[in-house]
């Protein structure tokens, strides 16, 4: 029996976007177990609620995460008009289904870009992100920010986008479209990633849904989840099913993504020939007194913040269980028994935000 | 095939040319909506402090009995709060950047008074 190393992974390493430790434990090339730690960008952001106005926190919520800011807003916000049964306008619930899509066109091409990048594949993740900024570039010119978008508030949304403007965006995602098929091409085809992902880092059914996986993690070892189904906002009118692969593999979590892109596009489209017209906010008055459990499916999984009020301005406890939490235990699964090299792309498949998991 | 699947999309790249802007030599994209910089008319301004109160990363300061309101550029995260805050509408939020600066703190003064606004900016 060979001789048992220690080698540590991170939290700073040429291939991890966010930083997270791993002690692998090594037998020659092979990972035995892998301990994980997390703890490098603690920002006291579920705190500061205790000192905000409640509506204010909706700025705090959102910078939780610099890639699905959006997502996070619009769970906040839920949370609170159910405390104080606000009756948001359709065609606010619509505009945030429209930007929530949006976040996870973005999202997931960022993410297509860097798995990409962590098996050595330049040119694709250079691709990926040019495909990403025409997405960018919609969502500053409808919201005013690139990736925080700022445009959802308690009650509704702060901007409206017109009809002309939501054509063009059609317009626009059409040809985009044909871009992302070509890219997901890549991605499905080519020899090189085939050879990186295909049966590495499995994980099974039963072991995804008994360690509590999210998201396309999940949905990648074929466990149908998606709280987009449980219908907020405006979910529950437009037609889709998750996107499920049953490999349980890297390719398998990569596919899910990449097929989700088009599922996205398809969304944007349905809800942008049925969005309603009329007022996108309506007047909060009074302070929030109860509690709520608001889930919402953001790119990388189930995330939940739970709001506890009592009558004041200030809320006493915002608490925010976001997807990388819950994919961690996953993660330390498909790390046993792999191969050292496999470990990028592994780390990588299960699309860590480590910013948003220590808030 | 499956060795060469990024061939179609090679060849449309190098008939587009480059995606990327080569700035500063040609000004950035920027739409109307984008989220720029706080902007204050100060003669407009009663000094009430909503702005101050509001904004979530504490970069405006409101001095009353001298009239002086300051924002600390640095500080400031664009995100409107203020300009909604603002009872008399005399903030907005204009769509251009700040210039890159080499060192900090880049705070702005406005001295509400009889005269025209003063602008004094220490960096």
């Amino acid at each position: 029996m060979s001789r048992r190393i220690v080698v540590p992974f991170g939290p700073q390493h040429p291939v991890l976007p966010e930083p997270i430790h791993l002690d692998l434990v090594l037998e020659d090339e092979h990972v035995i177990e892998a301990i994980p730690s997390i703890g490098y960008v603690h920002r006291g952001l579920e705190k500061l609620v205790e000192k905000r106005d409640f509506k204010d926190f909706v700025y705090i919520a959102e910078r939780i995460c610099g890639i699905c800011s959006f997502i996070h807003s619009v769970g906040y916000c839920q949370g609170i008009e159910n405390i104080m049964d606000i009756e948001v306008p359709k065609r606010a619930q619509y505009l945030r289904t429209i930007w929530s899509e949006y976040s996870r066109l973005h999202s997931h091409l960022l993410w297509l870009g860097l798995f990409a990048d962590s098996m050595g594949f330049e040119n694709l993740f250079m691709n990926s992100w040019r495909i990403r900024e025409k997405i960018l570039d919609a969502m500053e010119e409808t919201t005013g920010g690139r990736v925080i978008q700022g445009s959802c508030k308690v009650g509704g949304v702060r901007r409206d986008i017109s009809d002309s403007k939501l054509k063009d965006m059609v317009k626009d995602l059409d040809i985009l479209s044909s871009d992302i098929e070509d890219l997901c091409h890549v991605f499905f085809d080519d020899d090189t990633v085939i050879h990186r992902t295909k049966g590495v880092g499995v994980i099974s059914k039963e072991a995804a849904y008994s360690l509590g996986a999210v998201g396309p993690t999940a949905r990648g070892s074929g466990v149908s989840t998606d709280i987009r189904k449980t219908g907020y906002v405006a979910y529950a009118d437009l037609d889709f099913s998750p996107v499920v692969e049953t490999g349980g593999d890297c390719y398998a979590r990569c596919a899910v993504r990449a097929r989700e892109l088009l599922q996205s596009v398809d969304i944007i489209k349905q809800a942008v020939d049925a969005v309603p017209s009329g007022d996108i906010d309506v007047k909060v008055k009074g302070n929030p007194d109860g509690e709520y459990f608001s889930r919402v499916e953001q790119p990388r999984g189930e995330c939940l913040h739970y709001i506890k009020a009592n009558g004041k301005k200030n809320i006493l406890r915002e608490r925010v269980r976001t997807p990388t939490t819950a994919n961690i235990p996953a993660l330390v699964k498909m790390l046993g028994g792999c191969e050292m090299a496999d470990v990028p792309v592994i780390v990588l498949s299960i699309d860590p935000c480590i910013g948003c998991a220590e808030r | 095939m499956k060795l060469f699947s990024m061939t179609k999309t090679i060849f449309k790249t190098l008939g587009r040319g480059p995606s990327t802007i080569r700035y500063p030599k040609e000004p950035a994209k920027r739409y109307e909506g984008t989220r720029g910089q706080v902007e204050i008319k100060i003669e407009d301004c009663i000094f009430c402090g909503l702005c101050s109160m509001h904004c979530p990363s504490d970069a405006i300061t409101v001095d009353k009995p001298v009239k002086i309101w300051t924002i600390d550029r640095f500080r400031c995260i664009s995100c409107n709060s203020c300009v909604e805050a603002c009872p008399k509408n005399c903030l907005c939020l204009n769509n251009v950047y700040h210039e890159p600066v080499l060192n900090g703190p880049l705070t702005e003064s406005f001295t509400g008074s009889a005269e025209p606004a003063e602008v004094s900016s220490e960096n």
